[in-house]
């Protein structure tokens, strides 16, 4: 990265309380409150948000899709896991 | 659309940072062509041949520059507009586009290349953008004129972006597209204001879309068979539909929305085709367009000189911001309190001691 | 005469004071509209047009209320578009050239700090609708000022060609600050009445708001000369009549047009 660009940063939103941040996009800012504010302009001007996070880019630590294998394919198999692997009588069924 | 899928010499933009991808290898290739099979997205970071990397930045690259030297011809007329809702419609709509480019530069971020980089590529004249905006805003009707044919135009080759291949391409277009329909609209609606008022302001329209008209037409591209890029972009879940077939819905689409205004599109060959189901139109200036994209349209220089300006009369700025930032974790201090407002980390310790303490 | 030409020949008082509280941000909106497309970086843009947006946004209801008030027709439009300079209350500060950016930013950390104590004692007004203005305004405000002050820090205290213009900004810019808290007899009536506020009250609040930003950044207040600008009173600087003919040009050359 070029010393002189400003650091990227990834933006999380939650639009409404109850639901999770999410991720929507990414912006550069020279530090985390510009980043804040920035974000608050940027990605919220149609009210679509209660609460920001924001994070450096380089601070985000991701899964090496190479591995998507060993990481996720195991879980494929343990369906006993999800509530739909199990058929109840219709009278139980809405647990 | 604002890509127009153009083959042009010396215009990769982009210098491949960061680690080796992994060198071609049949496996990944079949994972890759299995993925697009499926109809499933490419994410940063998945394998992907060079070339459709390369086209993606490139794609996404010239899109973004569009959105933003398209702020220029619209700024234009902010100082001047002649209602404060009017102004605030327009100061809304540049904004928007300010920020569409924002969404797409982030797209382009991650595929291994900075902003800075695709900045320096546009202000070389290396990358391109679309050639719509090297026209003039003459007349404040050439606002609504933008509005209601450019940003027509605009989501016509958008819409099957939502569903391209890559991943953050895609939903950066899902953003646009809700954002875009309230370009149009208020474009269309400027005009008809102005259809329905004095016969001064009926003139200014009609020598608007006399104006817009046909450059408008070639924001398409060239035809199908002129274009280099069409084929591989379509295998490669980038490119959904044919230039020359967007350009007739196109067509079609605000054939209507004229009649409905009460202007003349200013093609004396346009005729309804009963056979085709389409509107059958005059032959495009295909000179004129070419002499455009090469740099000769009529405000070409002067918008790269704008941006050019700007980021560079900006270059002071964004120092002195970097500079504080460093001083700041030099010295380990805190954001500013004198302001008094300290945003906190993300789970406060008192949520934290909560957690832990739970019964 | 008509009612309008009567208002203007004897004012309201109250009227009056709106068109001050209308016609700051009117201009200032203008001014900053003129960066679109134009700012240091992408973000910052969009944070300009933003502000500009509210402070237009301000400006609307107030002057769509002052023109109910003044029950002689004058909607919003009219009087931005066909009031002539000397009809225009907003202060000189918001009709200066923006200058560059740390000129920009300073002013609207100025104009801001200025605000936010203008707005929280307007929540009391007796007149309704403007106090209701005010609630919304505040929020506004509070995020103006935080936006523009941290501008301002990282300015001041950034590097030394940032040091340098931020210095020569609030040189050119704090001698037009002192019209803020002047009383005259409008703002006296205001108060009286328990519409408005006077200036002078706003002058404890905003230098405790603006000093601690200026030493954080390294800057320290010119002392305070005999300049009194007087734009509030219709009197406006040379700036003033090249920003309204631009402002103004689309309705002048089109009287009468819908748009």
């Amino acid at each position: 990265m070029d010393r002189n660009e400003w650091p990227l940063w990834e933006v999380f939103i939650r639009s409404r309380s109850g639901l999770d941040h999410k991720h929507c996009g990414s912006l550069h800012a020279p530090d985390a409150r510009m980043a804040l504010q920035n974000a608050r302009d940027i990605y919220t001007r149609r009210m679509e948000g209660v609460s920001i996070w924001v994070v450096r880019s380089d601070q985000i630590h991701a899964s090496d899709p190479e591995a998507k294998p060993e990481m996720f394919d195991p879980a494929e198999d343990k369906i006993y896991r999800h509530p739909t692997f199990y058929k109840l009588p219709p009278e139980v069924d809405h647990m | 659309m604002y890509t127009q899928a153009i083959d042009l010499p010396n215009q990769d933009p982009d210098a491949r940072k960061g680690e080796a991808q992994a060198p071609d290898n049949p496996d990944y290739q079949a994972q890759f062509d299995a993925t697009l099979e499926r109809g499933d997205f490419i994410e940063p970071k998945d394998w992907m041949p060079e070339g459709y990397r390369k086209t993606l930045v490139r794609q996404i690259s010239q899109h973004a520059h569009s959105e933003i030297v398209g702020m220029l011809p619209e700024g234009n007329w902010i100082t001047r507009a002649p209602t404060l809702k009017r102004k605030a419609i327009l100061l809304a709509k540049v904004q928007d586009e300010g920020g569409h480019g924002l969404y797409l530069y982030a797209a382009a971020e991650t595929l291994g290349v900075s902003r800075d980089a695709l900045i320096e590529a546009l202000h070389s004249g290396k990358a391109k953008y679309s050639s719509i905006f090297n026209y003039p805003t003459l007349t404040w009707a050439d606002i609504g004129a933008i509005g209601w044919l450019v940003d027509g135009a605009a989501i016509m080759n958008q819409i099957p972006l939502t569903r391209c291949s890559y991943g953050p391409y895609a939903r950066a277009m899902i953003r646009i597209c809700k954002e875009e329909s309230f370009h149009q609209r208020q474009g269309f609606d400027l005009l008809l204001t102005m259809m329905r008022g004095t016969p001064q302001q009926r003139a200014m329209v009609q020598d608007a879309v006399n104006r817009w008209w046909w450059p408008v037409l070639m924001m398409f591209g060239p035809h199908d068979g002129a274009s280099t890029h069409g084929e591989q972009s379509a295998r490669w879940g980038i490119k959904r539909i044919s230039n020359d077939d967007l350009r007739q819905k196109f067509v079609d689409a605000t054939v209507p929305q004229a009649r409905v205004l009460g202007v003349t599109l200013p093609d004396p060959q346009l005729r309804w085709n009963e056979a085709r189901g389409h509107w059958d139109f005059g032959p495009i200036d295909w000179q004129e367009f070419w002499n455009v994209v090469n740099g000769h349209g009529p405000c070409a220089r002067e918008r790269i000189a704008e941006r050019v300006k700007a980021h560079e009369d900006g270059a002071w700025v964004r120092e002195a911001a970097l500079a504080y930032a460093r001083k700041r974790i030099a010295a380990k201090g805190t954001p500013s309190p004198s302001t008094g407002w300290g945003e906190g980390e993300a789970r406060s310790a008192k949520h934290e001691v909560r957690i832990s303490g739970a019964a | 005469m008509s009612r309008a030409a009567a208002n203007r020949a004897k004012p309201d008082p109250h009227i009056e004071y709106l068109l001050r509280l209308a016609d700051s941000p009117l201009i200032l909106g203008q001014r900053l509209s003129e960066w679109c497309g134009h700012a240091p970086v992408l973000e910052e843009d969009l944070a300009l047009a933003n502000t500009a947006l509210d402070l237009i946004g301000q400006a609307r209801l107030l002057l769509t209320h002052a023109g109910a008030q003044e029950g002689a027709g004058r909607d919003e439009d009219q009087l931005a578009f066909l009031r002539s300079e000397r009809e225009f209350r907003s202060c000189t500060l918001v009709e200066l050239p923006n200058g560059d950016f740390a000129r920009t930013v300073l002013r609207n950390f100025l104009f801001s700090a200025y605000q936010l104590p203008l707005w929280e004692g307007l929540l009391a007004s007796r007149d309704a609708q403007l106090a209701a203005i005010a609630a919304k305004s505040l929020k506004e405000a509070r995020y103006h000022l935080r936006h523009a002050a941290d501008w301002v820090v990282r300015l001041g205290a950034g590097t030394e060609e940032s040091h340098r213009r931020m210095h020569a900004a609030l040189d050119y810019l704090w001698p037009f600050t002192a019209e803020l808290f002047a009383g005259d007899a409008v703002e006296e009536a205001a108060a009286a009445a328990g519409v408005g506020v006077t200036g002078s009250s706003l002058q404890t609040r905003w230098e405790a708001t603006v000093l601690p930003v200026l030493q954080e950044a390294g800057l320290s207040a010119p002392a305070r000369t005999p300049f009194l600008s007087q734009g509030k009173l219709g009197v406006h600087s040379e700036h003033m009549g090249h920003l309204l003919a631009e402002m103004q040009t689309m309705q002048r050359a089109y009287p009468g047009a819908r748009w």
